[in-house]
This record gives structure tokens, sequence and C-alpha cells, in this order.
């Protein structure tokens, strides 16, 4: 049994920000793989749960008129690796998608539970992040948009303030039109493993020259990351394998890396610096650039 | 806390006041004698408490018991026939030797079930993706792998070399 106190459930947005004005303590359960497993492992005690999980409209995944992709949090992993719209303009998010869990947990989880949950090792983050995802949050009075960096403020922490429900994730057209991507999970496992280190990297070309790149970053630091510094440098340059392993070398300096038992931090930055470069070939291909492989 | 929900395990219907704090591993186990969903590593990563729910397979462990409200549920015991004879993904794993002590096999037997019954093909990777949430320690895979293949009439070949890939891909043609 777990340590459930009350349970309640809401059937539409406005009933779950009632819910939660009402009693601001209920925790938010979706797909409940984290929830559960942290209620398993006594981190959550005498827990008042709120279900939103028979929200039906918030499982959409569309793309808007404006041409701005909206995924509905309560997409399961599953959902957003099927989905035809995600992997029609943003792939990037379906390599994600399919790189976490297994199958089952993959038919439950929901992405807007990944980004909740606050994880630096979430599978969605660093695609997110590359994205510059905005979260839309809403509450009984009103709602916001947040761009995603802003939402994750330490290990486990985000910023859902007592009252919001995240109730979309956005992606402007701006930030995924013209780009080629991909997304490279490094685990010791190919399944039911948490990354040691997550790469997502965006690349648009300007005729032979890197015009704009985009490197977010999974379990290189407190948070997921955006490799500033390195995208900066690459704004204009020539696309050469001397360029690339520059990017590499300068990706590293954005990342806190850190030693835990799954990797070291030296292991983690000597990942940072490959993989990006990894990542930054294939993003260069899948823009429409040569392969130097 | 109590609810009362309304689902069927197997075809036959259910209408009980369940515990909000319990688990549908726990509902199926403990309350309705379903025993054949296992209990493993209780966290959703051994995939011995599998079940299909509506066809699909999920950790029964990580599933609260009232979230089964209106669905249909699948256990290990609703899969053979009625009269007792196995279905033909059960056969295929006794033929090829995919069981042994037979902890993870109702989760493996009822996950590619269900890959059976999604009338969708699969290359070899596909078939070892979709099985990769259950964990087996005594067999190694290959014979379990083998087992899915046959139950789903072999994998679809992904070597253009060899002699079966462009025999396999007219099949497919001509069932489109």
């Amino acid at each position: 049994m777990y340590d459930i106190r009350g349970y309640y459930e809401a059937e539409t947005v406005r009933e779950a920000t009632e819910l939660l004005r009402a009693n601001p303590k209920l925790k938010i359960i979706a797909g409940g793989t984290d929830v559960l497993v942290k209620m398993h492992g006594g981190q959550l005690e005498d827990a008042e749960l709120l279900s939103i999980r028979k929200i039906q409209e918030l499982r959409d995944i569309r793309k808007l008129e404006n041409g701005t992709i909206a995924v509905g949090p309560m997409a399961t992993f599953t959902n957003v690796f099927n989905d035809q719209v995600v992997n029609k303009y943003v792939p990037i998010l379906a390599e994600a998608a399919i790189s976490m869990g297994g199958p089952q947990i993959r038919n439950i989880a929901t992405i807007g539970g990944n980004v909740c949950n606050g994880a630096t090792s979430a599978d969605s983050a660093s695609s997110l992040f590359a994205l510059n995802a905005r979260l839309k949050l809403q509450t009984f009075q009103g709602e916001r948009v947040i761009p995603i960096q802003e939402f994750y403020l330490g290990p486990g922490k985000v910023d859902l303030k007592p009252g919001e429900v995240l109730t979309d994730i956005l992606i402007y057209p701006e930030d995924y039109q013209g780009f080629g991507g991909q997304y490279i999970k490094f685990a010791m496992r190919e399944a039911m493993d948490i990354a040691t280190l997550g790469v997502a990297v965006l690349c648009k070309l300007d005729s032979g020259n890197f015009g704009e790149i985009r490197i977010g970053l999974g379990v290189a630091g407190p948070t997921p990351l955006r490799c500033v510094e390195a995208e900066e440098f690459a704004r204009g340059k020539k696309i050469s394998l001397e360029t690339i392993g520059e990017i590499g070398k300068l990706a590293v300096k954005s990342t806190k890396a850190r030693t835990s038992w799954r990797a070291s931090k030296e292991y983690r930055e000597h990942l940072v610096e490959e993989l990006t470069q990894r990542a930054l070939q294939t993003a260069i291909v899948r823009a429409g650039g040569v392969d130097f492989v | 806390m109590f609810k009362k929900i309304s689902f069927t395990v197997n075809g036959k219907s259910y209408t009980l006041e369940v515990d909000v704090r319990m688990s549908l591993l726990e509902l199926l186990r403990n309350q309705l004698g379903y025993t054949g969903a296992k209990q493993g590593c209780s966290v959703g990563e051994c995939g011995a408490c599998s079940v299909l729910i509506d066809g699909t397979p999920y950790d029964s462990c990580i599933y609260l018991a009232v979230w089964a409200d209106g669905k249909a549920i699948t256990t290990i015991e609703g899969v053979a026939a009625k009269n007792g004879e196995l279905s033909k993904v059960q056969k295929a794993f006794v033929e090829e030797g995919a069981v042994q002590c037979g902890f993870c096999t109702p989760g493996l037997i009822l996950t590619t079930t269900a890959m059976t019954e999604s009338g969708n093909d699969y290359t070899r990777e596909e078939v070892k993706r979709e099985l990769s949430g259950h964990l087996c320690r005594c067999t190694g895979y290959q014979n379990i792998l083998k087992a899915a293949e046959k139950s789903l009439e072999g994998h679809i070949c992904t070597c253009v070399d060899s002699p079966h890939y462009k025999q396999q891909q007219e099949q497919l043609k001509e069932r489109q």
C-alpha cells in the first residue's frame, strides 16, 4: 500500500486549479512513475494526491495555426515517440522520448511529469532546452508562460508555484524551422537506465557556415543547461572539423558536472566534449550540410 | 479512503470499493487471486508485474488500482484458451525453452502477446526494444528473443545482403 492520505481526481484544468486553490498541498500525479516510486522509497509520505489523468485536453500534441508546436503535458513518452507532428517538426524530441525507461514506463510516464520532476537527467529536458521550449502554467486566477530554462531551479526543484498546473509545452516556429538535430543519450544499458549524459544539438546552416547552433545538456550540472559560450562561438564560423572540435571544447566550459557513482566529473566532461561533436556532425547532415564521417 | 470502480479481468467483470492506497498489482494478487502477475522490484524496473490494460503492457506495481476504472485487464491467467490449450505465444516459449525459473515469464508472454495482437511488424532490434522492460536472470534472453520472433512469424530482416531479405520485403508489400 502506498502512503496516500487523500486522493482527488480532476476532469478539467479548471477543476484541477479549483482543487489546488482549496488545498495547495495537493501533490499532482500524472503517470505516477516518479511520484509512486518516491512514495515507495519513503521520500514522499502521507500524500494527498491530485490526479490529472482524466483531463483529456492535456493529452493532445498539435501544431497551432501560427506554427507553434504544443505538446500536452499528459502525452506519454510512447505518444510523443509515435506522434507525426513531433517526428516531422521536432524529431529530437522523439529521439529523447524513445530513450527513456522501457516500454511499460513509456506507456504511462508523461512528458509534463518528466519536466515537473525537475531531474537533471530527465530525458526530455536536453531536447526541450535546445528547442527553447516554453511552459504554460495555469492557476485558478490566470496563466503565465515561461522559458523552460527559468523553470528548473535546482536538483529536483522547479518553479511550479502553489496552485499551478503545467498545461502546455510550447515550441515556437523560430526554434525548430530550418534546424537539423540529434539527441544522444549515453548510459550503461540501452534500456531502463538513467542517462550518464544527455546531449541535444540543433543546427542551422548559413551557406557553408554555422548559422545558429543550440546545445542542450542533461546531467552536466545540477539542472539541464545550455552551452551558451560554444553556441556564440559557432555563429557565422566556417563548418570544419576544427570548428566542431573547438565547439566541443567550449561546451565543457558551460558544465558543472560532478562525480557520482554513475560516472566521474572527468569522464562526464570527456563525454560532453566528444558527444557534442558527434551530435553536431549528425545535426549538420540533417540540416543539409556535409558529412564529415 | 475508498473509491468504487468497475473493470474486467480476463473478460470477467468486477465492481469493487478499492482502497486508494492500493496498487493494481496488490488488487490483482491479494484481493482477486490473480497471482500470475509477480511482485519483483516494486518500482517499475523489472517488468515481472506487467499486465495488459486495454491491450497495452503496463507495470501494475506502479499503477494505482483506482486507475483501473473502466479498463479491460489481461493477466497471464487469461492468455490460454478456456479448455487449457496454450496460446501461440505460450507454445513458442515452451518450444524455444524460453522459460527457466518462470518469474519473468508472465510479463514477457503478455508483452509478446500485445506485439502479436498489434498487427505491426517488428525488426529484431524493435523486438528487443519492446522486450527491454523485462528482466530475466536465468536464460540470457536468446531463447526469449527466439520465442518472441517465433510468435511474430520471425522478425523483419534488416540485412539487405541476405536472400531472406528480398523474399520478406515482397511478402510485406503484398500484405500492404
